[in-house]
C-alpha cells in the first residue's frame, strides 16, 4: 500500500505529534508514505474565502504533484488541507474549463486520476479493522475516549463521502478496534470555532467551551479528534476556557493517531505524547 | 398595503448563481441553516434572513452586512438545507464581492486573518505559523495578544522560530500572479 504524503503547514510546527504518529502508525501497519517534495501550501480557509481559482489551484499542485511521482492516491492528514484537496480535484473533474485555468496558473497538465483519502478512511478501509486488532500490542483497557469529528470530517458529504454525516463513527470503531471504550455524547460534530481563535477569541472560546464540557461530562478521560486545528484548539484554550467560565477541565485532546500509535506498541516519544499540552499522562497512565 | 418592490428583484441571486451555480431562489425558509449554525448567536442578520435578502435583490445589505464574516464555514447548514442549497459557496462569493466591492467590513478582524494568512503563503509557500500569529496581532493592533501561547508552544517544540520556506518559491509566486492574470482577463 503506497500513497503520496501531504502533511500540510500544521504537521509541519504546531501539530508536530500528528505527523510522528502518522508515521509510526502507518510503518506499523504496512502503510507506506512518501512525502511529496517541496509540497506548497494548500491555501487554507483564506484562498477559499478570497479567490475561487486560487483555492484550486494552491491544492491542485499537490495533486499534479501526486502524478510526477506515479501515484494515483494522496493521503492529507489535516481535515482542512484533505477538503481542499478534494474540493481541487472534484471540481477539476467536472469542469473543464477551471481544470484548463488551473492548469494555466500552475503552468503545468493534470491528467486528474488522484484519489484523495482521508486517513481514518485508509485505516478502516485499506488496513481493514482486522489487520488493525492484530497489529495491537498493548490494548488501550479501559481508557475513556470522546472521539470528536469536528466540522469537515463528514462535512459538507457531498465532498467528504465519508461517514454518517450527524453521528459518526469511525473513529469510535478504530478506537475500539485498540481497545479503548468510547464514549456517546452529542458533539460530536459541533463546530470548535477554531477559523475565530486568533482573530476572535471570545467568540471561539463559547464554542470551544461546549465541546470540552461535553466531552467531560460524558465521563472521557481524553478527547481523540483528527484534525490538528480542532486539537490545538482544544488543547491550548483550556486555560483561556477556565479563566472565562471558571472550568477547567484539564481534559488531554490526543490524535486518534496517538492513541492507536501507543497501542500498536509505539512508544509515547514516537507518537510525540509529551508535545500535547493538557498533560495526557495521567489519564493514560494504567497503560 | 403598497408594494414595496418593482420590477424583477431576482438579479442578485442570478448574479450569484451565475459565480457560483448555487441558486438561492429556491430557498423557503424553512430555517435549518440557522437553527444549526453555531455562530447564529452573532450574527445581526441571521442566515436564512440573508438568504431571504438576496431573493429581494437587497444587495447593498447583504454585502454590507455581517453574515458571511460571522461565518466559519463548519458546513452544518449546507448539510442539512432540504433544498441542497451549499450555503458556504454563497458565503464565499459574498465575501469575495464584498471585498472587491471595497465595502465595509464588520468583522474587520476576519478580513485581517485572511489576508495575513495569505501574505505568509505568498512570501514562504507554506504558512509560518508563530510570523502568521505575530503579523495578525500587528494587523489587529493587538501586538500581545495571545503572548503567553508561544513560551508554551515553544517549550513543547510546536513552533519554529524560522519560516520553511520552499525550494521552488518562484513557482508559488508563479501560481499567485497567474490566477490574478486570469482573474483580470475574466472581467
Ligand atoms: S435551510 Fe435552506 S431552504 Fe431552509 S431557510 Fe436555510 S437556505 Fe432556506
Ligand atoms: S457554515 Fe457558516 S452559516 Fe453555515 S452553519 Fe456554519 S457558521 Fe453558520
Amino acid at each position: 500500500m503506497k500513497y503520496a504524503y501531504y502533511p500540510g503547514c500544521s504537521l509541519e510546527s504546531s501539530a508536530k505529534e500528528y505527523d510522528l504518529s502518522i508515521r509510526a502508525c502507518c510503518g506499523l501497519a504496512g502503510v507506506d508514505l512518501v512525502e511529496i517534495p517541496d509540497w506548497v501550501c494548500c491555501g487554507a480557509s483564506s484562498a477559499h474565502a478570497t479567490s475561487h481559482l486560487l483555492s484550486i489551484a494552491l491544492p491542485a499542485k499537490a495533486l499534479v504533484q501526486t502524478e510526477a511521482m506515479g501515484l494515483h492516491q494522496v493521503i492529507a492528514p489535516c481535515v482542512a488541507c484533505l477538503t481542499r484537496l478534494k474540493v481541487a480535484s472534484m471540481e477539476m473533474d467536472e469542469d473543464e474549463k477551471l481544470k484548463s485555468n488551473v492548469e494555466k496558473v500552475l503552468e503545468t497538465p493534470y491528467q486528474g486520476n488522484v484519489k484523495v483519502r482521508n486517513i481514518l478512511d485508509v485505516f478502516l478501509n485499506d488496513v481493514g479493522l482486522d489487520r488493525v486488532k492484530m497489529a495491537v500490542e498493548k490494548p488501550l483497557k479501559g481508557l475513556k475516549v470522546a472521539c470528536y469529528y469536528g466540522c469537515l470530517l463528514t462535512r459538507p458529504p457531498h465532498i467528504a463521502q465519508f461517514d454518517d454525516v450527524e453521528n459518526p463513527h469511525s473513529m469510535d470503531d478504530l478506537m475500539r478496534a485498540v481497545g479503548a471504550e468510547t464514549v456517546d455524547w452529542s458533539f460530536k460534530t459541533d463546530c470548535c470555532g477554531v477559523s475565530m481563535s486568533l482573530a476572535e477569541t471570545d467568540v471561539a472560546l463559547d464554542l470551544t467551551n461546549k465541546v470540552l464540557e461535553g466531552a467531560k461530562d460524558a465521563g472521557a478521560d481524553c478527547v481523540a479528534v483528527a484534525c490538528p486545528l480542532c486539537q490545538s484548539n482544544l488543547d491550548l484554550r483550556q486555560k483561556d476556557i477556565g479563566n472565562k467560565f471558571g472550568a477547567f477541565y484539564d481534559l488531554p485532546v490526543l490524535y486518534f493517531s496517538q492513541l492507536m500509535g501507543l497501542a500498536f506498541g509505539a512508544t509515547t516519544r514516537d507518537v510525540g505524547l509529551e508535545k500535547v499540552i493538557v498533560n495526557p499522562f495521567p489519564a493514560l497512565g494504567a497503560i | 398595503m403598497k408594494a414595496a418592490i418593482k420590477g424583477d428583484v431576482s438579479f442578485f441571486a442570478k448574479e450569484i448563481e451565475a459565480a457560483c451555480g448555487q441558486d438561492v431562489l429556491t430557498c423557503y425558509q424553512c430555517r435549518k441553516c440557522t437553527m444549526g449554525c453555531p455562530m447564529a448567536f452573532k450574527m445581526k442578520v441571521k442566515v436564512n434572513e440573508m438568504m431571504r435578502a438576496v431573493q429581494l435583490g437587497r444587495k447593498e445589505d447583504v454585502l454590507a452586512g455581517d453574515t458571511m464574516w460571522w461565518c466559519v464555514s463548519c458546513e452544518t447548514c449546507a448539510t442539512r438545507c432540504p433544498q441542497g442549497i451549499e450555503i458556504v459557496e454563497v458565503m464565499d462569493v459574498l465575501r469575495e464581492m464584498a471585498i472587491k466591492g471595497e465595502y465595509y467590513i464588520p468583522v474587520e478582524s476576519m478580513k485581517s486573518f485572511h489576508e495575513v494568512f495569505l501574505n505568509s503563503v505568498r512570501s514562504y509557500g507554506r504558512l509560518y505559523e508563530m510570523g502568521f500569529a505575530m503579523d495578525l496581532n500587528l494587523a489587529l493592533l493587538d501586538p500581545l495578544k495571545d503572548a503567553g501561547l508561544g513560551p508554551v508552544m515553544f517549550s513543547k517544540g510546536k513552533l519554529k522560530l524560522l519560516p520553511h520556506k520552499v525550494k521552488n518559491l518562484e513557482s508559488v509566486k508563479k501560481i499567485f500572479e497567474n490566477v490574478k492574470k486570469i482573474e483580470e482577463l475574466q472581467e
